[in-house]
């Protein structure tokens, strides 16, 4: 071992902690947004980040969303099948609730990664 | 290039490609892209024994030859760059004066880490990766310096045996 050696090793250990203490290299929490499109049209955002509650009525009824604990659900609607009420929370990037017979999609954007992104 | 670097040159590339296959039956209980590295210990002991170019050859032929045999075109991209990285940053720091073997593994080791980094975020599209930046920093640091030691007792050997 050579002094040289040392120091090759405190620096890159400096440097590793110094990125990973200031996480300038964190990927961005932005936070997931919920994106409501009605017939293929975006129509309202609600960040997952804030509880709340929205009313989507369109011409063939309503859909009552609801923002609880980073997830976003449909809680009650008037539509026939009653598919979207039942469809569990979504929180993850890309996951959808689909309310066929209102042409009503709930995706999530910028949310955290689901399994489809493995590498070996 | 006499008959016996060529006969070196030989055993040294079977012997870098079998260490990538042993390698690949201890697992690690780290996050995956780490491994340890042991090719490299023939890859630094062809530098120091023999040479740069054949070392490069070497490394080169490790890579190819490796992903034909045992796993596949896309970790063809992850090991040509680690390996292509981790050589050029290992011959030019065996110049300094200031390092010895042990340095020169551990920046080997580093910027093997790193040039896979850098494929995984091209092929994935996504610059998340670079968040595991510091650890595999880390990592290469740490299993260059157990390279290094392995290496340093296989050049006296042989060193020993070519004289």
């Amino acid at each position: 071992m050579k002094k040289g050696d040392i120091l090759v090793a405190v620096v890159v250990l400096l440097l590793a902690g110094a990125l990973y203490g200031t996480g300038l290299l964190r990927p961005s929490q932005a936070g997931a947004v919920a994106v409501i499109y009605v017939d293929g049209v975006e129509v309202h955002r609600l960040p997952l980040s804030v509880d709340g509650r929205w009313r989507l009525e369109t011409a063939q009824g309503y859909n009552e969303i609801v923002v609880e604990n980073g997830t976003v659900l449909v809680e009650e609607a008037d539509c026939r099948d009653g598919i979207c009420v039942n469809h569990a929370p979504v929180s993850l990037e890309k996951e959808s609730i689909v309310c066929l017979p209102h042409k009503m999609v709930i995706e999530v954007e910028g949310g955290e990664e689901g399994v489809d992104a493995v590498v070996q | 290039m006499d008959t016996k670097k060529i006969a070196y040159g030989g055993i040294f590339a079977a012997l870098a490609i079998l260490m990538g296959y042993v390698e690949a039956m201890i697992p690690l209980p780290l996050p995956t892209g780490v491994k340890l590295g042991l090719s490299n210990v023939v890859v630094l002991l062809a530098l120091y024994v023999l040479g740069k170019k054949e070392a490069f050859g070497i490394s080169l032929l490790r890579v190819f030859l490796s992903a034909l045999l045992f796993k596949g075109f896309l970790s063809f991209w992850y090991s040509c760059a680690g390996a292509l990285l981790s050589f050029f940053v290992m011959a030019a720091a065996q110049k300094s004066r200031h390092l010895s073997i042990y340095g020169v593994s551990m920046l080997g080791g580093m910027a093997h880490n790193i040039g896979q980094m850098c494929v995984a975020a091209l092929l994935l599209g996504r610059s998340v990766v670079f968040f595991l930046a510091p650890i595999l920093m880390v990592c290469g640091l740490a299993t260059g310096f157990g390279i290094g030691l392995v290496s340093q007792y296989c050049i006296a050997y042989v060193k020993n045996r070519r004289s």
